[in-house]
C-alpha cells in the first residue's frame, strides 16, 4: 500500500502530458531538478514520476530497480501496464535516478536486491497504473459529459460503449493533468488479469542481442580517460610509497595517481593504462593481516564455534536433551563452506565526471541511494549534487550493492579533473570481492525409536555481512544472514537449538545471491539426509513426515518430486537427491539426478518447483530458476576462495570457473501459483531457487556412493 | 598507423601493434558491443570474427587482424534480423545480456561451418563461452532453432549477404 507519508502528485508534463508521481515527505536521497533531465528527455520531469504521458501518445514508465538480468525491467512494467491498461511494449523505459521516492518498500532504500524487487512494489507499480486510468477515464467523461462509470477502457485507450466514441489516452493526456487525484483506487481482481501471469519477451531483449544495451562499462562521456588500479594485495593495506617513472614512460599513460588504497594510471584505453599499471613500483604497507591464511581461519572458526556461541534459536530443551557427551546415540557432523566470489560477468567499473557544479555517475549499481552517498563523500559534496545514472548491469548477484568502484571513479576524476572511467581486470574483481561468508558448522542429533530427529543441535560459526553494512542488525551477537534457513528451520523437531559464533578473520564479506541460505540449506538438507540415511528412510518420506504441518513446503516438495519419477527407476548408475527450502518468502524444491563420470559428479537433470506467491512473468521465473541453479551449482562443484599470506590465491575463470555449456543439466521449472488473493504471501525469484540445488546435488551423491559430502565445493 | 576493416568499413588507428583487438574496437573505436570479461581468452565475452572464424579480441593483437575482416556484433545485420538474432529473441535468450554479443558471434560461426550441429558439436562449439546468469539452456534452444531456419536457406548465402549490408557507423 502507499504509505501516509507519501501522496500522489501530478503535474503537467512537457508539452502537456500528463506526469504521475509519487512525493514522500523526507527525500534523503534527492536528485536535483538541474540535473535530472539528463536522465529523462523532458524537462519538467519530477524524479519521482513513476508514469508519463504525452499528447502524443507516447508513454513513458520509470523503472526503480536496477536490471540486472532478473527481469525487472520487465516485470515492473507489466504491474503499471496491467492496471493501466496499457498495450503491452508501447511505452518506453528508464531507470529512475537515485532517489528516496523510489526506495522499495519492503526494503526501505532504493535497493534491488534480497528478490525483493517485484513483492516490494506489487501492489504500489500497480495503484501508480490504476490512479493514471482513472484519471483519464474522469477527463474523459469531463470531455463527453458521462458519467466515469459509463467507461471502460480498452488497451491505450478510453471507450463509451454508449455511444461509441473513443479516446487514445495520448488524446487525453493533458485533461487528465488537471483532474484531481482519486484518493483510493480499485485493483483488479487476479482473475481479470489480462498481463500479469502470462509469460512475457523481456523488453530489453531486442538491445540485447545487437550490442546496443548499455552497461556500465560502455559509458563513454566527451573526453573520457580509462584507469585501472593496482591495489594493496593484502585487504586493508595501503600505499606507503610508489614510483611511477617507468609507468609514465609507457607511451599513451596520462596520469599515474596515488589513492590510499592503491596506485591508478590512466590512459585514453584500458590496455595503455594496463600497460603502465605494470611498471609501477609500490612499497606497501601491508596491514595486519598479512599472515592470514585459509588454514588459520579455519582454525579460527573451529576453535571459537562453542566458546564464542549465542543463541540464535532454541525449542524444547534445545541442546540440553541430548544425551551425554560421547554417548553413542549422538549422531555427529562437522560441515564447512568457503569464501566465494561473485564473478559478475561484467567486471567492476565505474565512470564519473566532477564539475564545479557536481557530479554525475554512470554506474552499474544495485543501491542508487549508497551509490550518491559514496560519490557525494568522495567528491566532498552534498548529496544532492550528486546524478547517479544506472545503466544496465552485467550481472550484480549482490556485489553491485557495494559502491567501493563508485569511490574509486569519483576520486580519480575529481584529482584528474577530466571524466574517469574505472575498469577492474578479473583479476581484480576475483581478489577485490565482498566474498560470501565462509562457514565452519557443528551439528549433532539424536533420534527417535522411530528413527526421526528428536533432537538437533546446530553451531554455526563465520563472519558476519551486517556487522559492516548495518551494525543494528547484528543483535546479541546474532548476524540475521548468517543464520537464515537454519534457525527457522520448518522441520517438527522436539528439541532444537542453533547457536552462532560471530568470528571476523578481516577478509571482507558481502551478500552473495541468497546470502545465508547459499550455505545454510546444503548444511540443513544434507544434515537430514544423512539422517534419514542412518534411519534407512528414504529421503523424500523422511521430508514429508517432518512437514506435516507446512503445507506450502510440502506442495513444491511433492511436485519436484513427481516430476522426477522420485522412486522409480533410473538410468543405470544415476542417482537422485532431493532438497527443499524457503528463502525471501519464496518454497522451492529441487531434484536433482546425477552420476559419476570419470571421478567426476556429472549432474543430468534438475527438476524444479517453485511457490512465489505469483509469478508475474512466468517465463521470467523459469529463467531466474535456471539461472540460480547454474549459479549455485558452479559453487557446490568448483566455487572456492583461499587465502595464503594474506592474499586470495585465485585470479581469473582458470582458477576460479564458472559451470560451462557442456556441463549444463537439462532444466524442468514447475511454478506452483498459489495466488495472493488466497492469502498467500508473495515471495522472491531472483534468489529462492539457488539454495536448493547443492544439497540435492549433494544428496544424490551420497546415494551414489554412500558417502557424505561435508565441505563444499564437492570432492569425490 | 594501422589499416583495419570493421563490419565493411575501412579505417586507420594509431596505436601500439600489440594493443589487443578488443580495446581497439571498445575504446578507439566505440565499438562496446563486444565485451570484455576475462582478457584472458577464459570467457568467450570479447567474440567478434576475423574473416568469418569466431576469435577471442582480447588475446588477439591488432597487427594480426590487418588486411583481415572483422565482424563485431555491430556488424551482424543491420536491423537486429539476423537468423541467429531472432532465434535469440524468439527464445527470450539475454539475462543480464552482458555475455550474449560474444555467444551470438560465436553460435553464428558454428553455424556457418556446421548449419546442422548436434548436441555434442554445440555444446563443443559454445563450451568457451560463459554465461554467469546461466542462459544456456535457452542458448542451446535457440542455436537449434536457428539451424532449424538454415535448412531452407544456404548458410553461405546468408554470410555473403551479411557482408554486403550497410556496416554501423564506426566513430572514432
Ligand atoms: S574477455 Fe576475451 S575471452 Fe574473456
Ligand atoms: S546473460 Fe548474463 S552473463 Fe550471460
Amino acid at each position: 500500500m502507499i504509505s501516509r507519508r507519501e501522496f500522489l502528485t501530478v503535474s503537467l508534463a512537457t508539452g502537456g502530458g500528463l506526469l504521475l508521481g509519487f512525493s514522500t515527505a523526507s527525500q534523503a536521497e534527492t536528485a536535483p531538478a538541474s540535473v535530472v533531465p539528463a536522465v529523462a528527455s523532458g524537462k519538467d520531469f519530477a524524479p519521482n514520476a513513476w508514469v508519463r504521458i504525452a499528447p502524443d501518445g507516447q508513454i513513458t514508465l520509470v523503472v526503480s530497480a536496477s536490471e540486472m538480468g532478473q527481469g525487472a525491467m520487465t516485470a515492473l512494467p507489466m504491474l503499471i501496464a496491467e492496471e493501466l491498461d496499457a498495450e503491452w511494449g508501447r511505452f518506453n523505459t528508464e531507470f529512475a535516478p537515485a532517489n528516496q521516492a523510489y526506495a522499495n518498500p519492503l526494503l526501505g532504500g532504493q535497493i534491488t536486491g534480497g528478490s525483493a524487487t517485484v513483492r516490494g512494489f506489487y501492489t504500489k507499480m500497480r495503484e501508480v497504473g490504476a490512479t493514471a486510468r482513472e484519471m483519464l477515464l474522469q477527463a474523459a467523461a469531463k470531455q463527453w459529459s458521462v458519467s466515469a462509470n459509463a467507461l471502460i477502457t480498452e488497451p491505450g485507450r478510453v471507450v463509451h460503449p454508449g455511444s461509441g466514441r473513443i479516446a487514445l489516452y495520448g488524446e487525453l493526456a493533458e485533461a487528465a493533468a488537471s483532474v484531481p487525484v482519486p484518493g483510493s483506487v480499485m485493483l483488479k481482481s487476479e482473475k481479470d488479469f489480462r498481463i500479469i501471469g502470462k509469460p512475457t519477451p523481456r523488453l530489453d531483449t531486442p538491445i540485447k542481442v545487437n550490442g546496443q544495451a548499455g552497461f556500465g562499462i560502455d559509458a563513454r562521456p566527451e573526453d573520457l580517460r580509462i584507469a585501472t588500479i593496482e591495489r594493496c594485495p593484502v585487504f586493508g593495506g595501503k600505499v606507503k610509497s610508489f614510483d611511477a617513472t617507468a609507468a609514465k614512460a609507457v607511451k599513451g599513460v596520462l596520469a599515474v595517481i596515488g589513492l590510499d588504497h592503491g596506485v591508478a594510471v590512466l590512459a585514453r584505453d584500458y590496455w595503455t593504462a594496463e600497460q603502465g599499471r605494470q611498471q609501477l613500483k609500490i612499497d606497501w604497507d601491508l596491514g595486519p593481516l598479512a599472515d592470514l591464511s585459509s588454514e588459520g581461519i579455519t582454525r579460527m572458526l573451529r576453535a571459537g564455534v562453542e566458546t564464542k556461541a549465542r543463541p540464535a534459536a532454541k525449542h524444547g530443551q534445545g541442546a540440553g536433551a541430548l544425551p551425554s557427551a560421547g554417548s553413542k546415540k549422538i549422531f555427529r557432523a562437522v560441515y564447512q563452506v568457503p569464501y566465494l566470489a561473485h564473478t559478475c560477468m561484467e567486471p567492476m567499473n565505474c565512470t564519473a565526471a566532477v564539475t564545479a557544479d557536481g557530479v554525475t555517475v554512470w554506474a552499474p549499481t544495485q543501491a542508487q541511494g549508497n551509490a550518491q552517498r559514496a560519490a557525494a563523500k568522495a567528491a566532498g559534496v552534498d548529496a544532492s549534487k550528486v546524478m547517479v545514472h544506472t545503466t544496465f548491469l552485467g550481472g550484480g548477484f549482490g556485489r553491485r550493492s557495494e559502491s567501493d568502484f563508485v569511490t574509486e571513479a569519483v576520486q580519480l576524476a575529481k584529482q584528474h579533473g577530466h571524466p574517469v572511467k574505472v575498469i577492474w581486470s578479473r583479476p581484480d574483481d576475483v581478489q577485490h570481492d565482498y566474498y560470501r561468508p565462509i562457514a565452519y558448522n557443528e551439528l549433532s542429533a539424536e533420534l527417535d525409536a522411530h528413527g526421526m530427529p528428536k533432537t538437533w543441535v546446530h553451531r554455526i560459526a563465520g563472519p558476519s555481512i551486517w556487522s559492516r553494512i548495518a551494525p543494528a542488525r547484528v543483535k546479541n551477537g546474532i548476524d540475521p544472514s548468517a543464520v537464515e534457513g537454519a534457525a527457522d528451520l520448518p522441520y517438527a523437531i522436539p528439541n532444537l537449538e542453533v547457536t552462532y559464533a560471530l568470528i571476523d578473520p578481516g577478509v571482507p564479506v558481502g551478500f552473495w545471491r541468497s546470502v545465508g541460505h547459499s550455505q545454510n540449506a546444503y548444511v540443513v538438507e544434507c544434515f537430514l539426509d544423512e539422517l534419514a540415511a542412518q534411519s534407512g528412510q528414504d529421503p523424500f518420506e523422511y521430508r514429508k513426515k517432518l512437514l506435516k504441518d507446512q503445507p506450502r513446503y510440502l506442495a513444491v516438495l511433492e511436485k519436484a518430486a513427481e516430476m522426477a519419477n522420485w522412486g522409480k527407476p533410473l538410468p543405470k548408475r544415476h542417482h537422485h537427491g532431493i532438497a527443499v527450502a524457503k528463502a525471501f518468502g519464496s518454497y522451492c524444491a529441487q531434484v536433482a539426478e546425477v552420476s559419476i563420470e570419470s571421478g567426476k559428479p556429472r549432474v543430468h537433470k534438475v527438476h524444479c518447483a517453485i511457490d512465489c506467491g505469483v509469478a508475474v512473468n512466468p517465463s521470467g521465473v523459469e529463467a531466474q530458476m535456471q539461472s540460480a541453479i547454474v549459479y549455485g551449482l558452479t559453487a557446490a562443484l568448483s566455487g572456492k576462495i583461499t587465502l595464503k599470506n594474506g592474499r586470495v590465491q585465485q585470479q581469473n575463470f582458470n582458477d576460479y570457473p564458472a559451470l560451462r555449456i557442456d556441463e549444463m543439466p537439462e532444466i524442468a521449472v514447475a511454478i506452483i501459483g498459489s495466488g495472493v488473493e488466497s492469502g498467500h504471501t508473495l515471495g522472491g525469484v531472483g534468489e529462492p531457487g539457488l539454495p536448493p540445488i547443492a544439497p540435492a546435488v549433494v544428496n544424490a551423491l551420497r546415494a551414489a556412493t554412500g558417502k557424505p559430502q561435508r565441505e563444499l565445493p564437492i570432492r569425490l | 598507423m594501422i589499416e583495419l576493416t570493421v563490419n565493411n568499413r575501412k579505417l586507420q588507428l594509431d596505436v601500439a601493434e600489440q594493443m589487443p583487438l578488443l580495446w581497439a574496437l571498445r575504446d578507439h573505436l566505440g565499438l562496446t558491443g563486444t565485451k570484455f570479461g576475462c582478457g584472458a581468452g577464459l570467457c568467450g565475452a570479447c567474440t567478434v570474427h576475423l574473416d568469418g572464424k569466431a576469435i577471442r579480441s582480447c588475446v588477439t593483437p591488432i597487427s594480426s587482424a590487418q588486411g583481415k575482416r572483422i565482424t563485431t556484433i555491430e556488424g551482424l545485420s543491420a536491423v537486429s534480423d539476423h537468423p541467429v538474432q531472432l532465434a535469440w529473441i524468439a527464445e527470450d535468450v539475454p539475462q543480464c545480456g552482458y555475455c550474449q554479443s560474444g555467444q551470438i558471434m560465436q553460435a553464428v560461426a558454428l553455424l556457418a561451418e556446421t548449419p546442422q550441429p548436434s548436441e555434442q558439436q554445440i555444446e563443443q562449439a559454445m563450451a568457451g563461452n560463459l554465461c554467469r546468469c546461466g542462459t544456456y539452456n535457452r542458448i542451446k534452444s535457440a542455436i537449434r532453432r536457428a539451424a532449424k531456419s538454415n535448412e531452407s536457406m544456404a548458410v553461405a548465402a546468408v554470410n555473403t549477404a551479411l557482408v554486403d549490408n550497410e556496416a554501423t557507423e564506426v566513430r572514432s
